[in-house]
């Protein structure tokens, strides 16, 4: 371990999820209650024991509850406790490991428990229909919008500015839900062909149905403790060297949409604590935010693993493999594992938690691994939150 | 080190919510010295909720108008009071010098508004039963303190009248106004115990607080208020398994604050600001500020203005109107102008509303 | 292997469950605010307004009374043109509740004059183009000039919908 003499130390010591389904009969409360359940064993630990809660959820309106972290927090163990709810849109579920990671490096709390749930299913006609109110509601909802329009949008710029071929973007939902067979919590691993995708429904097109992630319920939940006590609880503490996140500008159809410069923004500002100067070079595994394929391509290059316009190749190539130089979404992402919004971030940042811990099972990937770096990615394509753990 | 605020008014027609943050965060900016955020500033928090906003992720509308764009900007999805609560913590870890704490709240925008507080209902059981008034378990709550023997129904009015006369002397308090306990007993109840004056009724308003490290606010200001202590509890969420008749997340929140700033006791303070909703929360929330015998005390005029320890001298939410999200920082601004007008120190409670079961205090002095 | 303790469900279980249901009544009245009033009002007399910050020279379609990157209000309205270069386009053939739709609807993003290439940030709208799903297979209709297509003056409400779409020139 580098020593930052600059911040705490925090460890990660103990993590649990629920497995991520279409439907699930439990409600939001208990499905954070069996996540936050599984986290405080793998700790060692008793609710009791623990100082803080942080809970992240994205829209309130998925769950049909408004105040939402209130009301998960009696799910998430946040009872007579400091509680609170941190929210950046689809980036939530790092931003729940990011804030725990300062409530224990102020020096505030002792042993915090970060809790993300999602429970995309009770929504009526579709959970997409809740999309519609993420725009701005006078110059952009009156035009009717669905959530898979900015994706598309998106994914078809990156495309044209920079040459990259269905074929090629295909590769990364075939690499994800191949990765997930391996993950017993996956929603949809299996062995698709680029074939299967490409004929797959056009949704919005350049957007086909295999290009993107499905709807789920699910929780995720992590523990966080100081640097002093970790070693009490375990002989392998991960520890968080590295956080950054970065919200740019609301107005998305006035910007360049091939690249994500507020990911690069919160990229260096993670890697900087972490005193990462050559991230391709220092970086052995990494889960970028994968809701859609194209998406983890465009993420790998704005945290700086790639060359603008260059991932595409490099994931062709299997660079990105399980047994590749860099193994990108060894869980099988979003794409494999399910997308309940906040719970999926929250899931990235432990699958980096058990492959440097070296508990991933069937997930763990060839190389060994001393540095991880997770990432999500929200709001109408401005936010990124970055954590950077070593073991 | 700065504070801004924008509004206060029950219902802001022509400026946008996102037009009010940014004149609100203008203002802070100016008074913390002249502070360019672009430059300065090293992370920003908001405070909001989606419904409140008629937004889902309505973190995206956050950055633009406070001079978070391409920066670390993130919300909190809690009272002001807790983003503050966060920012202290980014400038104790040692992530930023400079913190900025954004709320805003326009309920006039919000066509349906007992229905959406209905929303934070359980909605398996509590939301099927249909319960007509929004204010029945701030009722319950009530009752329930009353039961206990100590207040009547006299002390709550009391309470009104020394809030809403004492609005008057501010430059944000719509609904202050000159009243006496009589009138208050005059008036029909809405729900027992409370009648329309008790309620304190929900205003527009854009709050921006800057928070800065001791390095930093002494470059910057010569006379920087400090948060000596903060803390933030919740009770247990669920409506049936929580504490009524006293706050117990007020008491949790306080003892975390105190700890952090060793305070010995309360009534060494010279002013608390404490969430006022409903009358009777004033009360039940010294109660939980570790305040004795409050009910003596503000028979005997301890809590009125230039008295031995000032409650909500500067009308409180009773006169001000709540902000929704922003309430926190509403009662800290008052603190600070409390504090800038001469005062040492001051105490700041809040409190989510119903159906949370959430508070904040800060400990702040001059 | 873990064992389950959470419990999935098939569409069809869900008719052996007791469903609550509830339709959430939140409606709400957005104020518009000073620039977007303007931006609306323009709209309806076949402008396109924005607001120009004279410090960094950015112009805000749709309009915006601050700049983001210089944190000064933004001084001056400007009408920029009703032209601008397809940056990208899509075609949607669900609805927004996720309903199929049979003939697609063609939306994208629109960098209006006067901006050039190399901007990152523009004026620019998000809007229907009225074009062939083949244009947007091919990626034809990347870079392409286009023209709003307004509604007759006495159909305009001032609503972003006052632009049927653009159409290319």
């Amino acid at each position: 371990m580098r020593t930052n003499l600059r911040f705490r130390p925090v460890a990660v010591i103990g993590a649990g999820m629920t497995p991520f389904r279409r439907r699930m009969l439990d409600t939001p409360q208990e499905l954070a209650w069996e996540a936050s359940r599984r986290a405080l064993d793998e700790a060692g630990l008793e609710l009791r024991d623990v100082d803080c809660v942080v809970i992240g959820s994205a829209p309130d309106a998925f769950d049909g509850v408004h105040m939402k972290g209130e009301y998960l927090a009696h799910g998430a163990g946040g009872v007579r406790k400091p509680v609170s709810r941190v929210y950046v849109g689809g980036a939530t579920g790092v931003m729940t490991a990011i804030s725990a990671w300062y409530h224990v490096a102020s020096g505030l709390c002792q042993k915090v428990l970060a809790v993300a749930e999602e429970k995309m299913s009770p929504g009526r006609p579709h959970p997409q229909s809740v999309f519609r109110y993420i725009w701005d509601p006078i110059t952009e909802k009156p035009l009717n919008p669905n959530l898979i329009w900015i994706f598309a949008m998106e994914m078809h710029r990156y495309m044209n500015v920079n040459r990259v071929s269905k074929e090629d973007i295909a590769l990364v939902s075939v690499k994800n839900k191949r990765n997930a067979k391996k993950n017993q919590y996956s929603q949809l691993g299996g062995d698709i062909t680029v074939d299967d995708v490409l004929k797959s429904e056009v949704l919005v097109w350049p957007v086909q149905l295999l290009d993107v992630s499905p709807v789920s319920d699910g929780a995720a939940a992590m523990v966080l403790v100081s640097g002093d006590i970790a070693r009490r609880y375990t002989d392998t503490p991960i520890w968080v060297e590295g956080v950054g996140w970065t919200l740019d500008n609301t107005s998305w159809p006035g910007r360049e949409l091939a690249y994500p410069r507020y990911l690069e923004n919160a990229a260096r500002m993670a890697y900087k604590m972490a005193g990462i100067e050559r991230p391709q070079k220092e970086i052995d595994v990494v889960e970028p935010y994968d809701p859609f394929d194209y998406k983890e391509l465009h993420h790998l290059e704005g945290l700086l693993l790639a060359k603008k316009g260059e991932a595409p190749t490099l994931m062709r190539e299997g660079f990105f493999d399980v047994d590749g130089e860099i193994p990108s979404s060894p869980s099988g992402g979003l794409l494999g594992v399910g997308n309940p919004i906040a719970a999926a971030g929250l899931m990235k940042t432990i699958s980096i938690y058990w492959q440097l811990k070296g508990t991933a099972g069937g997930m763990q990937v060839k190389k060994s691994v001393h540095t991880g770096v997770a990432q999500a990615w929200g709001d109408l394509m401005q936010a990124s939150t970055v954590i950077v753990m070593r073991n | 080190m700065g504070v801004g605020w924008y509004g206060f008014s029950p219902h802001v027609h022509d400026l946008s919510f996102r037009e009010m943050m940014f004149e609100a965060a203008s203002r802070a900016y100016y008074d913390a010295g002249g502070m360019d955020p672009r430059k300065d500033v090293d992370t920003f928090i908001s405070c909001q909720e989606d419904f409140w906003e008629g937004i889902s992720i309505s973190d995206e509308f956050a950055p633009d108008p406070i001079g978070g764009a391409m920066r670390p900007t993130m919300t909190v999805a809690g009272d002001g009071l807790q983003g503050v609560a966060h920012g202290v913590m980014q400038i104790t870890s040692g992530l930023a010098d400079v913190v900025v704490v954004e709320s805003h709240a326009k309920p006039s925008d919000i066509i349906t508004f007992s229905d959406v507080v209905k929303l934070s209902e359980d909605p398996i059981y509590v939301r099927s039963a249909k319960v007509p008034n929004i204010h029945f378990v701030a009722a319950l709550d009530a009752t329930k303190f009353l039961s206990r023997g100590k207040a009547t129904r006299a002390d709550l009015a009391e309470v009104v009248s020394k809030n809403k006369s004492a609005g008057l002397s501010s430059s944000k308090a719509p609904y202050a106004a000159r009243i006496d306990k009589d009138y208050v007993l005059s008036q029909d109840y809405v729900l027992t115990p409370f009648t329309r004056l008790d309620i304190a009724q929900p205003v527009d308003a854009a709050i921006v607080v800057v928070l800065a490290s001791e390095t930093v606010a002494r470059r910057f200001s010569d006379t920087p208020i400090w948060i000596h202590g903060i803390g933030f509890a919740t009770d247990s969420s669920n409506l049936e398994l929580a504490t009524l008749g006293e706050a117990r997340y007020m008491r949790l929140a306080a003892e975390r604050a105190y700890l952090m700033a060793g305070v010995e006791s309360p009534l060494k303070f010279r002013g608390i600001f404490v969430d006022d909703r409903y009358s009777h929360k004033e009360l039940e929330h010294l109660e939980a500020l570790g305040i004795t015998d409050v009910v003596e005390k503000l028979r005997e005029g301890y809590f009125h203005p230039g008295s031995y320890l000032p409650v909500n001298p500067k009308g409180g939410l009773l006169a001000k109107g709540y902000p929704l999200e922003a309430s926190g920082l509403s009662l800290l601004l008052d603190a600070v102008e409390y504090m800038r007008e001469g005062e040492e120190s001051a105490i700041v409670g809040s409190w989510r509303g119903f159906f949370t079961f959430t508070g904040s205090v800060a400990v702040m002095s001059r | 292997m873990i064992s389950v303790t959470v419990h999935p469900l098939k569409e069809e279980d869900l008719k052996r469950h007791p469903v609550v249901e509830d339709k959430p009544k939140a409606r709400y009245s957005y104020t518009a605010g000073q620039a977007l009033s303007v931006f609306l009002n323009g709209l309806k007399e076949g402008k396109i307004l924005g607001r120009k910050c004279t410090k960094c020279g950015r112009i805000y379609v749709p309009p915006r009374m601050y700049c983001e990157d210089c944190f000064v209000p933004t001084s001056l309205w400007v009408e920029v043109k009703d032209e601008g270069v397809v940056m990208t386009a899509v075609a949607s053939f669900i609805s927004w509740t996720r309903e199929r739709l049979d003939h697609p609807e063609i939306v994208g993003t629109i960098r209006l004059f006067p901006s050039t290439a190399r901007d990152y940030v523009y004026p620019g709208l998000f809007h229907r183009i009225c074009c062939s799903y083949e244009d947007v297979r091919n990626m034809t209709i990347f870079g392409k000039i286009v023209k709003a297509r307004w509604k007759p003056r006495e159909e305009r409400t001032g609503s972003i919908n006052d632009i049927e779409c653009f159409e290319v020139v």
